[in-house]
């Protein structure tokens, strides 16, 4: 598989949210090439008539009744955590 | 090292009135102050121990019973939502939080009598095998301070060893119970995928993340497993427990016991010292009448890879959610709501944390997914049908829980691949979902070494009786 490149990672950690200083891209690249070296391994390893596993113990579609309930978490507190509130509600920077 | 009577003892007491709960719990206050130079402990939860140790007598003199675990003071990994403390996941980005509810283990424990003392370090967010990649400090280890304690579950593998409490709680997403378990001497004990509510803990990889205590004794760990293990509406993925208790060995016998030694885990590579421990190990179960012979799982050493592509994916999605937002650390740099994000995640997240966050968007990113993410769980497949048939001729597998005892603090840090293959021998049951326990079993001078034995799914009982069976052999 082809190599991750300075500007691969600069655009994974726009995707991710992340800012990285010039330092940091260098050393992610170099270490993300190192890494993805060793799980390319998977490569050779004959999975033919295999399915895949997402869920070890064999669960699906979990479901409960929709209904309203008490919760130990109240709203106050759940507030009281964030940088900024407005009117019961959480505040954010503009987003224009 | 310690002095604490068993866990069921101790309850015993505190019910019959013979010590107080508040008596404990000074004691274990006093020991975390005592033992502060190890940093195993992020922060103590005094005032709210001792409203629990008040109440907890009251009940008492009241005569009323105060559970199975009345008094008994716990130390939990810093990555369960408790009250009475900050929760940090030993992270800056979650540094001012403070839980609006409690994890449901923190609430079985404690509605049982347990008193939760302290919060334990850990790598940020259970990232690591070491401590070392905590956001605040390193933990050392009990029996050498110049090495780490193993991790991510680190400062409660110390806690244990260092007879902080009587035990603490961990979480092994890919053997971070019971790699510091190993690297302390104590007990460590990952059980089967499901069997205990995640609801409360903060989430890393959740197909492969499960919650576990760390103690002195199997016993003591049964027990403890026993009070957490339940079906949780607020975790879809818990299934249903056994209705006996888990702590009440049937039988503990090893005669006819069908044992087999994993012989990927003790081929080249494999430290002296750890290599004499399962042979000392092997002879001991032979004695004591158990069939012991060797099994090849030819695909386990794939597991390491197959781990480092889920769990970076699963890590990616967990992640996202902190943005500064709602709780945690927000950057007060940012002009807009997407500034916000970014300066919030640059500045709060550490290195392995963003290492993590961004292999994990990588394996999922369009053009990537089938390579990655959907072979790795192809072979995670593989995996799983590999131990399927080894636990249908046998009853255990058995080897090392580390290639090596304890490493030197700065060892591996510089190198992220090196850190990860510390975990080669514990990955492979996260990945089928399997109980497993590390136990201590030889040493090399002062180093702990431990040996892991792994049962088939759901088989959690008959793995605590034999790995008692065991200790009882060894003591």
């Amino acid at each position: 598989m082809s190599k991750l490149t300075r500007d691969d990672v600069l655009k994974l950690a726009r995707l991710s949210r992340l800012r990285l200083t010039d330092e940091e891209v260098v050393q992610f690249t170099e270490e993300f090439n190192d890494i993805l070296g060793y799980i390319e391994q998977l490569d050779q390893v004959n999975t033919d008539g295999l399915m895949p596993t997402s869920q070890v113990t064999g669960l699906k579609n979990v479901t409960r009744p929709d209904v309203e309930r008490e919760y130990q978490a109240q709203p106050s507190a759940l507030l009281a955590n964030a940088p900024a509130t407005q009117d019961g509600m959480f505040k954010v920077k503009r987003v224009l | 090292m310690t002095d604490w009577l068993p866990i069921k003892q101790i309850a015993e007491q505190v019910n019959t009135g013979k010590i107080t709960a508040m008596s404990l719990v000074e004691k274990s206050l006093s020991l975390l102050n005592k033992h502060a130079d190890y940093k195993a402990i992020i922060v103590a939860i005094e005032d709210r121990a001792r409203e629990r140790a008040e109440a907890i007598d009251k009940q008492v003199s009241a005569g009323e019973s105060a559970g199975r675990l009345a008094g008994v003071p716990f130390i939990a990994k810093d990555n369960f939502l408790t009250f009475g403390s900050e929760t940090t996941a030993a992270s800056n980005i979650l540094r001012g939080f403070h839980a609006p509810y409690q994890a449901s283990a923190i609430e079985r424990l404690e509605a049982e009598g347990a008193i939760c003392v302290a919060k334990a370090n850990l790598d940020a967010f259970a990232h690591g095998s070491s401590t070392e990649n905590s956001d605040f400090f390193t933990t050392l280890n009990p029996h050498d301070k110049d090495r780490v304690p193993g991790g991510s579950s680190g400062g409660s593998a110390a806690s244990v060893a260092l007879g902080m409490a009587p035990f603490a709680l961990g979480t092994d997403t890919g053997g971070s119970i019971r790699l510091p378990a190993s690297f302390c001497g104590v007990v460590g004990y990952k059980p089967t995928y499901g069997l205990v509510s995640r609801s409360g803990v903060v989430a890393m990889g959740s197909s492969l993340d499960v919650i576990g205590p760390l103690t002195r004794t199997v016993e003591d760990a049964a027990i403890v497993f026993d009070v957490m293990a339940a079906k949780d509406e607020l975790d879809a993925t818990t299934i249903d427990r056994d209705e006996l208790d888990y702590s009440s060995f049937s039988s503990s016998s090893l005669q006819g016991k069908k044992v087999a030694v994993i012989k990927e885990y003790v081929g080249e590579g494999l430290d002296d010292d750890v290599r004499a421990a399962v042979e000392q190990t092997v002879t001991r179960l032979k004695t004591a009448g158990a069939e012991v012979s060797e099994i090849s799982l030819p695909s386990l050493p794939l597991a390491l890879a197959v781990y480092y592509i889920i769990c970076p994916a699963e890590v990616s999605s967990n992640l996202s959610r902190y943005d500064g937002q709602r709780y945690g650390f927000s950057s007060t740099d940012a002009a807009t709501v997407d500034e916000s994000y970014e300066f919030t995640r640059e500045q709060g997240f550490g290195a392995e944390a963003k290492r993590r966050i961004m292999l994990g968007t990588y394996v999922l990113s369009s053009g990537y997914y089938d390579a990655y993410y959907r072979k790795a769980q192809t072979v995670r497949t593989k995996i799983i049908n590999e131990f399927l048939a080894a636990f249908a001729d046998y009853d255990i597998l058995v080897g090392p829980t580390s290639a090596t005892p304890a490493f030197k603090i700065g060892e591996n840090s510089h190198d992220p691949l090196k850190m990860y293959l510390t975990d080669i021998m514990t990955v492979a049951v996260n990945i089928a979902g399997l109980p497993a326990i590390s136990v201590p079993s030889g040493a090399r001078s002062s180093l702990p070494i431990g040996v892991q034995f792994i049962a088939a799914q759901t088989h959690d009982r008959d793995l605590l009786a034999f790995a008692h069976a065991y200790e009882e052999l060894s003591s």
